[in-house]
């Protein structure tokens, strides 16, 4: 290997160790006793006999895991559910108003949560559903919805009519064939946007902070409120046992998904 | 016509009823409503009960002349700017990295970055409230060590420029790993043997790059900057976030935070949703044309 190889490997490795240094500091931060982190010089290396994590699981804890699990699983589901025949229809149709649709489906995905979380507040006020599982899953429906669509039609796209058809002409009606033939191969596809949807609504923050009160928070705004004391108040390694807890579902989910993401998002521009 | 064929050419319009109507209900409603709200005035009275009165274009008229919304706008579009241009340059020249280096250098700064970019946003903003803690921070200790006496206890959210160049640093550091991942995706399409050819002619490496490299990997760069812009003009969360850590909201609020503490802190709807429809106008403008792109490859 020569010389410049070697230092461009090098820069790669300093930019590993700077990208990866947070999470490092996360995990080590966790595992270390409270006196450690209110004493003038860091410590760098985990002391797994001390941790904050018995701490951190307390009932507020609990709480919080229950009603994001809950707001999740609404939020996926229905998504899923819709998205699912959303994408059958424009990719097995052909029918007056399919383009609309996905424009329409393409446009709200870009709408930012800030442009519209005005009047979606002022909304479940009225209808008595702020604060609550329903409003919130609602909302988390509708933003999850339009990737989930898109991201389905690609699967659906993905398995050959073909097989449907020759299941028609010996003798199968077209919703038959769809789910002994088709559906069955949408499997990995149904996986990955039920994934995508929990990762979002998971680590969604911004309606969470405008729809939810201060006792009914989801698991974003509960490890925010571990650090919401007084600066000398804090329990660090608790507030980094609660960030390893919630990050660590997403990180795993993340890794199997990723690839899919990047390609989801840039559409038809990489073209292999 | 038979009750099959009606059930076929309905069939597909029954199958996107749900979607729809969970788009209706989500989006397309609070989208008309927020129009009409932007019409009217919220005031004190209105706190009390009292229907709010139309005012017509009022709330657009004051927004316009109103010197801090201007200074949001330009503070936003200052910070959009800065760093979705810092994460662009970043990302393309890490990715044009993992090209060149071997595969275990590559693997270990794939892995490091994926783990970056899948930290919860809310995760990864403790981790650098931490990081950036007044008192036992890790920064304040490396700079103290480094012989920055003056950083003993320095707050780094008080300053509305140290504020942002914190946030800068957090939005840049978890935007760069999509940026770096999808350049590079683009980078393994350009053709080695084009690349080679044109070597032996004697091109030298900036016209390989001008004249094979960037033409193959521009269409998706484009599409990611135009991602960028837009993430980076409403970064609620974070902001949001650091204003609760310490900084003053009124000197450090963007776009989304500044909506937010119009209509919900103050219960000024009328302006909040007046300024919502602008953000929202800004962002359909700036991605009408890429919607449009991915729809021309849609069959008719």
């Amino acid at each position: 290997m020569n010389a410049r190889a070697r230092l461009w490997g090098a820069v790669a490795i300093v930019l590993a160790v700077i990208w990866a240094f947070p999470v490092y500091w996360i995990a080590n931060s966790a595992f270390q006793p409270v006196e450690a982190l209110r004493s003038p010089n860091p410590s760098f290396l985990p002391d797994f006999s001390a941790s904050g994590f018995g701490r951190v699981f307390d009932a507020s804890f609990v709480d919080s895991l229950k009603l994001s699990l809950t707001v999740t699983l609404l939020a996926i589901v229905a998504a899923v559910l819709c998205g699912f025949v959303a994408a059958v229809a424009i990719s097995r149709f052909r029918f007056r108003g399919r383009r609309s649709f996905i424009f329409t489906v393409l446009a709200i995905q870009m709408i930012p949560p800030e442009a519209l979380f005005i009047s979606q507040y002022k909304m479940l006020n009225d209808w008595g559903l702020l604060n609550s599982v329903v409003g919130l899953g609602l909302l988390y429906t509708a933003l999850i919805l339009p990737f989930t669509v898109w991201m389905l039609r690609g699967f659906v796209d993905g398995i050959p009519i073909d097989l449907e058809e020759a299941a028609m002409t010996d003798g199968c009606s077209r919703t038959r064939a769809f789910f002994t033939i088709t559906f069955p191969l949408l499997a990995p596809g149904l996986v990955a946007s039920s994934v995508y949807g929990f990762l979002q609504a998971w680590n969604e923050y911004t309606l969470a902070v405008v729809v939810m009160d201060p006792s009914n928070r989801t698991l974003p705004l509960w490890l925010r409120g571990l650090t919401d004391v007084s600066n000398e108040a804090v329990d660090w390694p608790a507030v980094m046992a609660g960030a390893t807890l919630v990050a660590t579902p997403v990180i795993i989910l993340f890794m199997i998904v990723q690839n899919r993401m990047t390609s989801g998002m840039v559409g038809g521009a990489v073209k292999g | 016509m038979s009750s099959t064929r009606l059930r076929r050419k309905a069939g597909p319009y029954a199958l996107l009823v749900p979607a729809t109507l969970v788009l209706f209900v989500g989006m397309a409603y609070p989208l008309g409503r927020q129009l009409m709200l932007s019409f009217h005035e919220f005031g004190r009275a209105q706190q009390f009960g009292q229907p709010a009165p139309w005012v017509g274009l009022d709330n657009y008229r004051e927004l316009v002349t109103d010197r801090t919304m201007w200074t949001v706008i330009a503070r936003s579009l200052a910070f959009c700017f800065v760093n979705a241009s810092i994460t662009m340059v970043l990302g393309t020249l890490i990715a044009v990295l993992m090209k060149r280096v071997a595969t275990a250098p590559r693997l270990i700064l794939q892995i490091s970055m994926l783990l970056a970019w899948a930290m919860p946003v809310i995760a990864a903003m403790t981790a650098w409230q931490w990081l950036f803690d007044t008192r036992y921070g890790l920064v304040n200790w490396s700079l103290r060590k480094l012989g920055f006496a003056s950083f003993d206890g320095h707050n780094w959210l008080i300053d509305p420029l140290s504020f942002f160049f914190v946030a800068s640093v957090i939005i840049i550091w978890m935007s760069v790993p999509f940026v770096a991942f999808t350049a590079y995706a683009a980078l393994t399409q350009v053709s080695e043997e084009t690349l080679e050819a044109s070597h032996l002619d004697g091109a030298t490496a900036t016209q390989r790059f001008r004249h094979i490299v960037y033409p193959t990997i521009k269409p998706v760069l484009t599409i990611v900057a135009l991602l960028q812009i837009v993430w980076d003009l409403r970064v609620f969360a974070q902001i949001n976030f650091l204003q609760n850590v310490g900084g003053t909201p009124s000197e450090t609020h963007l776009l989304g935070t500044y909506i937010y503490s119009l209509g919900i802190g103050q219960n000024d709807y009328g302006s909040a949703s007046a300024m919502a429809m602008f953000v929202l106008v800004l962002t359909l403008v700036l991605t009408v044309r890429y919607v449009w792109s991915l729809l021309k490859e849609e069959p008719r």
